[in-house]
């Protein structure tokens, strides 16, 4: 069958290109020839493309779907009943103005940026002395290293609860052994003022095991010899790690810190287990507020606003992040 | 050189097969749903129906399953049974709404009753033959949304003051009804070991509603909170926190934490459901009896929320409408009634078999008592019910967290309701 089909092909060329040479002042040889050395051409291109296909169907279907969606339902008064009636009207920025002049915008970014930034800073670092101490050989260094992974195992839905059980005003442990040393106990999740402090807690409890193991990935990279070289020109210590660890580990730094952001800014699972975004909203960033606007209040439109102001947050603070590495590595190279 | 070709087809046909698996799984999983099917089945033809419900533990699961295949024995109909976890179950609905693959037969939860309502996606009961003679005028109530009966709930529930016998007595206190009682029981009752009184004050529903009482019974609105009667409540309400009766934390309390601080002995008194008692009867040692809620003034009704999860009928075709509608009927008889409400420490919503729970269970007889005066949770608010309820649980929050005096908290709220 392929054959024939093959055999048919080749019968037709002659035919068109007459054809081809009658509207056009071309010579038909080079126009035959022309067909013969583009078929292949186009077929290889139809591969590569065929291959491209998938990726880009699931990106399509996945990603693009649901950002655009989004977006316009930001744009629309979106309620339950247009999940049936398909109705929702354009309200232009309406969304966006709400959920700005809220009232409660300024508490959602301060909230939003402290949890982030001070979540992130000190994860980073944190995790980073953890992959320089477990850079070093010593007994015992690889069953420490993966009993460190275990906040990253649990389900976070468990650890949240025994976390919110350990910061029990009353009767949690972290207060008992508070008190039983002779200090006062605190309200770790019912002060408005330190409510989110202790959920950064817990974030940066979670988040130190993702950022060790990819900065000691990182570490392990580095030739040991440059150490040794080092040494023997007298740079050990803070010298050896400003000199070869930091520069050499920056690619990897880089890429902590973009993941790191976008993972911390879109927490949402560890603040409903925790608080709830309470007491009195004092710990709702923009991420738990969009939860709780789309999914509780029903706000659809509004919750989809407030959460592409937290995608475009993200996108501007990833694209500034991007820059600055490429600017270092420029400078380096 | 045809090799070469065959080999470069096969690459686009290796290329291509992820696509077609895709496409085949994408078409393969939108066989599940029944709903939605213009076609329409004829009176003696069987049918297969799905229900939707959260029951997802057991036994509740299989109870449920078998109870709905019972019923629907009685009209030539089987049931597929879905649970999905409650946290998951408003998010998993609409999406059936959406793509038009609704269950026959959808459970609600009342305070979402508005809400899916108003799609129009439930059919009114009263369009289906449905006799609701027995019931509780108060449960009616729960099921109707702009003056339309579309679901029924063949139990409810609601709140009560849960107590510690053996701690009241040697305190010398008399279980409270009324405020002032109330706030001197708390008082009498608090030692340095334990608070005389807990309730839940976590930031949603949970917190909000157990305030609800004390708001209704006073005279209060939900969409008028900065009213003097509402703001009177706010103050009685947190003010047992701020004079330190009750314990701060319960800005992060939910039910099942109070109910906790109270069986270990922490608490003397609580605000809390009947689908607690289990929980409490497994507590050794605790001797615990209840009341109604107490009330502003001796002599008060105490309207506190009602609750409970209603069957309602979605729309699909008239055959199957007309199937469900007796299944939902039917999940409401009073022998199906009385054995959940055993099962599940619930109220019968039929008058009759209420009274009968009460002679099987005398442990239940405060919380029929005030199922009788009880009042829908979004009764007031409707469909404006999650900022109302959003607004309250902040206004509690700030005034037991120092933030707020109960009349700021209060216009706050309302200000936000009044903007809605």
């Amino acid at each position: 069958m392929t054959n024939s089909s093959l055999m048919g092909d080749r019968t037709s060329v002659p035919r068109r290109a007459g054809g081809a040479a009658g509207d056009a002042p071309r010579p038909p040889a080079d126009s035959g020839a022309r067909r013969r050395t583009l078929r292949p051409r186009t077929r290889s291109a139809l591969v590569t493309w065929a291959f491209i296909l998938p990726a880009a169907i699931y990106l399509v279907v996945y990603f693009g779907y649901p950002v655009v969606s989004n977006l316009t339902m930001s744009f629309q008064d979106f309620t339950t009943a247009t999940f049936f009636t398909g109705e929702a009207p354009w309200v232009g920025f309406d969304n966006y103005t709400a959920v700005i002049a809220s009232g409660l915008f300024g508490k959602l970014t301060a909230n939003t940026a402290i949890f982030t930034i001070v979540s992130l800073t000190v994860t980073f670092l944190i995790g980073l002395g953890l992959a320089l101490f477990f850079n070093k050989y010593f007994p015992l260094n690889g069953v420490l290293r993966s009993m460190l992974l275990l906040p990253w195992l649990l389900p976070l839905i468990i650890s949240s609860a025994v976390w919110r059980r350990m910061m029990e005003g009353e009767t949690g442990i972290l207060n008992v052994v508070l008190e039983g040393l002779g200090l006062s106990g605190v309200s770790w999740l019912t002060d408005p003022n330190i409510a989110l402090y202790s959920i950064i807690i817990v974030n940066i409890w979670v988040g130190i095991p993702f950022v060790m193991v990819i900065l000691y990935g990182g570490l392990q990279e580095i030739p040991k010899d440059y150490y040794e070289a080092a040494a023997l020109d007298g740079a050990t210590g803070w010298r050896s790690f400003f000199s070869i660890t930091w520069p050499l580990l920056r690619p990897v730094v880089v890429v902590v810190l973009m993941l790191g952001f976008i993972y911390t800014i879109r927490v949402l699972d560890i603040i409903l287990a925790l608080t709830g975004g309470g007491p009195a909203n004092a710990t709702e960033t923009y991420a738990s507020r969009a939860y709780h606007l789309s999914f509780v209040n029903f706000e659809f439109g509004r919750g989809a606003a407030l959460s592409n102001i937290l995608i475009v947050v993200s996108l501007i603070v990833a694209a500034f992040q991007l820059r600055a590495n490429k600017r270092a590595s420029d400078l380096a190279g | 050189m045809s090799t070469h070709r065959r080999k470069k087809l096969s690459a686009l046909a290796v290329a291509v097969l992820p696509i077609a698996l895709l496409a085949a799984c994408a078409s393969g999983g939108g066989g599940g749903g029944a709903g939605g099917d213009a076609g329409g089945a004829s009176e003696d033809e069987e049918l297969t129906l799905s229900a939707f419900d959260y029951y997802t533990d057991e036994p509740s699961h299989t109870n449920m399953g078998n109870r709905l295949n019972e019923c629907a024995a009685e009209v030539n109909a089987t049931v597929e049974h879905r649970s999905v976890p409650s946290n998951q179950y408003n998010q998993q609905v609409l999406q059936a709404i959406q793509s038009r693959d609704m269950p026959d037969i959808l459970m609600v939860n009342n305070p979402d009753l508005p809400q899916f309502a108003e799609t129009g996606a439930l059919r009114p009961l009263t369009e289906l033959d449905i006799d609701t003679s027995a019931y509780y005028e108060s449960v009616l109530n729960v099921g109707t949304f702009e003056d339309e009966l579309y679901g029924l709930a063949p139990n409810v529930n609601s709140l009560v003051l849960f107590y510690n016998e053996a701690m009241l007595a040697e305190a010398g206190v008399q279980p409270p009804t009324t405020w002032a009682e109330l706030e001197a029981a708390a008082a009498a009752l608090t030692t340095p070991d334990r608070y005389g009184f807990v309730y839940a004050g976590q930031a949603g529903t949970e917190g909000t509603w157990t305030f609800i009482p004390f708001l209704w019974s006073n005279g209060g609105s939900q969409l008028e909170l900065d009213a003097p009667e509402a703001v009177e409540a706010l103050e009685f309400y947190t003010g047992l926190a701020l004079k330190g009766y009750v314990t701060k934390d319960v800005v992060n309390y939910t039910q099942a934490d109070a109910k906790d601080q109270f069986a270990a002995g922490r608490a003397a008194m609580m605000i809390n459901g009947p689908w607690q008692i289990p929980s409490l009867n497994e507590t050794e040692g605790l001797e615990w009896a209840s009341v109604p809620i107490p009330v502003p003034n001796a002599g008060d009704d105490v309207v506190a929320p009602l609750g409970g999860e209603l069957w309602t009928v979605p729309v699909t075709d008239d055959e199957r409408e007309r199937r469900a509608a007796h299944i939902v009927e039917c999940l409401n008889a009073p022998e199906t009634q009385l054995e959940t409400a055993l099962q599940n420490n619930t109220v019968p919503s039929n008058e009759e078999v209420a009274q009968q729970l009460i002679e099987e269970m005398p442990e239940m007889a405060s919380i029929v008592e005030t199922v009788a005066t009880a009042y829908p949770l979004t009764g007031d608010s409707g469909t404006k019910w999650p900022i109302v309820n959003e607004q309250i649980s902040v206004a509690i929050q700030s005034v037991i967290t120092g933030q707020a005096d109960p009349q700021t908290a209060m216009e706050s709220a309302q200000a936000i309701v009044s903007a809605e």
